[in-house]
């Protein structure tokens, strides 16, 4: 059967299992789009393409499936640079398709034409650009392939508007062969008989866990090894919904805004236990006081992410899943020695214990004004366990990551690699599209809101119930916090001098809209807006210049932090 | 200290820029790369040099290996290769250092392959070395034009490297 380019498309997304995909028209799509009027794919109209990327991006993270994206050529394809990169730095599989210019005018400055597969190299997996209609079946399972497999990551396929018009005929490949790319799965068995040995030797060991844990599904096996081990679990802000926060062994964020213990457990661990993490800067602080007492086994299925920052005694490259799994039965073999292990690291689990004492995570509460972190307390007290919440970046993305205690794989979407504002409403909006009946919020700034605050349309057109939080400070509250610890309080351009009518705002799309000016009324506002049918955004006005703590200043160690008081 | 890597890649649509946008994306050296398909038309082959320690190859090997356009990559560093490169120099070569430079080309063994009254072009392959010693010996006499393809490799003994 001969078919089009663009029904070779549509065809081929059903094949890979989509349902949805996120985009907006344009004139070099516009014959994906004619087609997608008669096809079962659902499309998601959002208002800006740059959203329409973050909206595929929270699918993704929390649905582990594919997201995807159309977009025309030129400006659509340059606004979904943004996102592209986020969800790269985080690892998200997406595929990107963005409409080209036809071929013969490529290079040629025609009208909304952009170099996509150049400005997008850096920020891709793997990139193409479909030249000939015989290639794009093929290309369209490669960029699932790649997209999906080993560290995930966004794929773009820049489509040609002549190839969509195209015909040829349509056969599916069943199978990918593509020589210079086969991820490692499988950790090394006489590695993973190393990192047992290690472990049973330690006297004081931490697994610091990354992102990778949610990726790869290896929440249980996780829990399974700390249980076993009795050790200790410190999650960096992309893994906070990869152990469970209120589990006995969690000892919640390490970093620069991580827990006191967290950080101290660290820095005077004998073993750390790498997992599906890459050591980024936030996470070390001043690279060579980072667990320098320390043996380090680095798990991780991509070879780039080990010695890349830090020298490591073990290396295992593989998939958590299996490594952790098989870290475990082979610890299973021993439970004499597990027995002693547990025995021997009690003494540690008990200066833990201590730190977690005297220096707990907490805020001072007040009657008279409304403290942020007592709102996202109250978003987690008042939410169902599996709650998903979304986060832009900032402040209240930090207390989100300190207060709100997650419990479920996947029910945190939050940029941390690239750090992008305005990347929480259109995240929550996606992951809403994947699972209609679950709860949904978005906590957010008044700056970062601001980024993407059209996408109140979209909730609104297609009936998303997602609850929006800010917490309204009047301020580009992390950057002023800097300005107020390391430039004398010199607040340049961080002061939003305009206040803005958020509940006017919400109306004005069509949504509901809270204002919250009383601790009093912090429970009745969450309640009423959980209860409330459709999108609903509530204002919180909290206290000013509250600040993010305990803080690492940039350059120091994990260990010397600024407590709160 | 300094590396020369071979590396495979698939001949196909912005490889070259993959290659050479990670080098400079992640702050990584180039001194040379010369790249031209192989025996089959769909592999090419990279010969790069670059320097840095045993972290920064580390992590120029893995990255290379990333892509997935590239299917191997051999740091023939530390092995046993014929190293060689191609150079063309026009230089001056009027009255009395004309007869020097054919003297000079004959030692390096190089040869003369175009001819002007005023100037001689010379070919000249070999190690890096020797090219430089050549332009050292020329340079007195006026070097109008130099080209040169930057290295390329190829490991000694039997076994050759393939995709």
């Amino acid at each position: 059967m001969e078919l089009t380019g663009s029904q070779i498309l549509l065809e081929s997304l059903q094949k890979e299992g989509v349902d949805t995909v996120f985009g907006y028209p344009g004139g070099a799509v516009i014959n994906i789009y004619d087609d997608l009027f008669d096809s079962p794919l659902e499309h998601v109209l959002t208002r800006h393409e740059q959203a329409a990327v973050h909206a595929a991006d929270g699918y993704a993270r929390s649905t582990g499936k594919v997201g995807v994206v159309i977009a025309t050529s030129g400006p659509g394809a340059t606004n979904t640079v943004t996102g592209i990169a986020t969800a790269y730095m985080d690892s998200i599989p997406m595929v990107i398709i963005t409409g080209q210019v036809p071929t013969p005018l490529i290079g040629n400055d025609a009208f909304q034409e952009a170099d996509m597969c150049g400005i997008t190299r850096p920020c891709t997996k793997h990139n193409f650009l479909v030249q000939d209609i015989k290639d794009l079946a093929r290309t369209i399972k490669e960029a699932f392939y790649i997209a999906r497999s080993g560290r995930p990551g966004p794929v773009l396929i820049d489509f040609p508007k002549d190839i969509q018009i195209a015909k040829t005929k349509y056969k599916y490949p069943e199978k990918v062969n593509l020589r210079g790319y086969k991820p490692t799965y499988e950790g090394n068995t006489r590695q993973i008989a190393k990192a047992a040995k290690m472990f049973l030797q330690a006297k004081r060991p931490v697994l610091y866990v990354g992102g990778g844990i949610n990726l790869s599904a290896a929440n249980e096996e996780l829990i399974k090894l700390s249980e076993m081990t009795q050790t200790p679990v410190t999650t960096t802000l992309m893994a906070m919904s990869g152990f469970p926060q209120n589990h006995p062994l969690a000892l919640g964020m390490l970093g620069m805004h991580g827990t006191f213990y967290a950080n101290m457990s660290v820095t005077e661990c004998d073993l750390l236990i790498a997992v599906g993490a890459r050591f980024d800067d936030r996470v070390t602080g001043r690279i060579d006081a980072f667990a320098k007492k320390s043996k380090v086994i680095h798990i991780d299925i991509d070879p780039t992410s080990i010695k890349k920052n830090v020298a490591v005694d073990l290396p295992i490259v593989g998939d958590l899943k299996d490594v952790l799994g098989k870290l475990g039965e082979n610890l299973a073999e021993s439970p004499d020695e597990l027995a002693k292990l547990a025995e021997n690291t009690a003494d540690w689990r008990a200066i833990i214990g201590e730190w977690k004492q005297t220096h707990p995570m907490a805020y001072k509460q007040s009657d008279t004004i409304i403290k942020p972190q007592f709102v996202i307390e109250k978003i987690r007290e008042l939410t169902a366990d599996d709650a998903i919440i979304s986060t832009e970046v900032g402040q209240h993305q930090m207390w989100t990551a300190q207060f709100f205690q997650f419990r479920h794989p996947r029910t945190f979407l939050t940029s941390g690699g690239l750090g992008t504002m305005g990347f929480g409403l259109p995240s929550a909006l996606g992951a809403q599209v994947a699972f209609p009946g679950r709860q949904v919020v978005d906590i957010s700034g008044d700056g970062s809101f601001q980024m993407n605050s059209q996408e109140l349309a979209t909730l609104v057109q297609y009936r998303l119930p997602v609850k929006i939080a800010i917490l309204n400070n009047n301020f580009l509250g992390m950057v002023r916090q800097w300005q107020q610890m390391f430039f004398d309080k010199r607040y340049s351009q961080t002061c939003m001098e305009l206040p803005i009518d958020f509940v006017k705002l919400a109306e004005a799309y069509g949504a509901a809209g809270l204002r919250c000016e009383k601790v009093s009324d912090v429970e009745g506002t969450i309640k009423k807006a959980l209860e409330t049918p459709g999108p609903v955004l509530m204002e919180f006005k909290v206290a000013r210049e509250e600040n993010v703590l305990p803080m690492v200043p940039a350059g120091k160690g994990i260990h010397e932090m600024v407590l709160a008081s | 200290m300094k590396h020369t890597i071979s590396v495979l890649v698939e001949n196909e649509f912005g490889v070259l820029s993959r290659i050479s946008g990670l080098f400079s994306g992640r702050g990584f050296n180039i001194e040379s790369l010369s790249v031209a398909p192989t025996l089959e038309p769909n592999i090419s082959r990279m010969t790069l040099v670059t320097t840095g320690d045993d972290r920064i190859l580390e992590q120029i090997n893995k990255q290379l290996n990333k892509l997935i356009s590239t299917i191997k990559v051999v740091d023939f560093t530390g092995e046993a290769y014929v190293e060689r490169e191609l150079a063309l120099i026009k230089v001056n070569a009027e009255a009395d250092s004309r007869a020097e430079a054919l003297r000079i080309v004959d030692i390096f063994r190089a040869s003369v392959v175009d001819v002007t009254p005023k100037t001689y072009t010379i070919q000249i392959t070999g190690a890096p070395a020797k090219i430089d010693g050549l332009i050292e010996l020329l340079r007195p006499m006026g070097i109008k034009e130099i080209v040169r393809s930057g290295p390329i490799v190829m490991g000694r003994g039997a076994k050759g490297v393939t995709g």
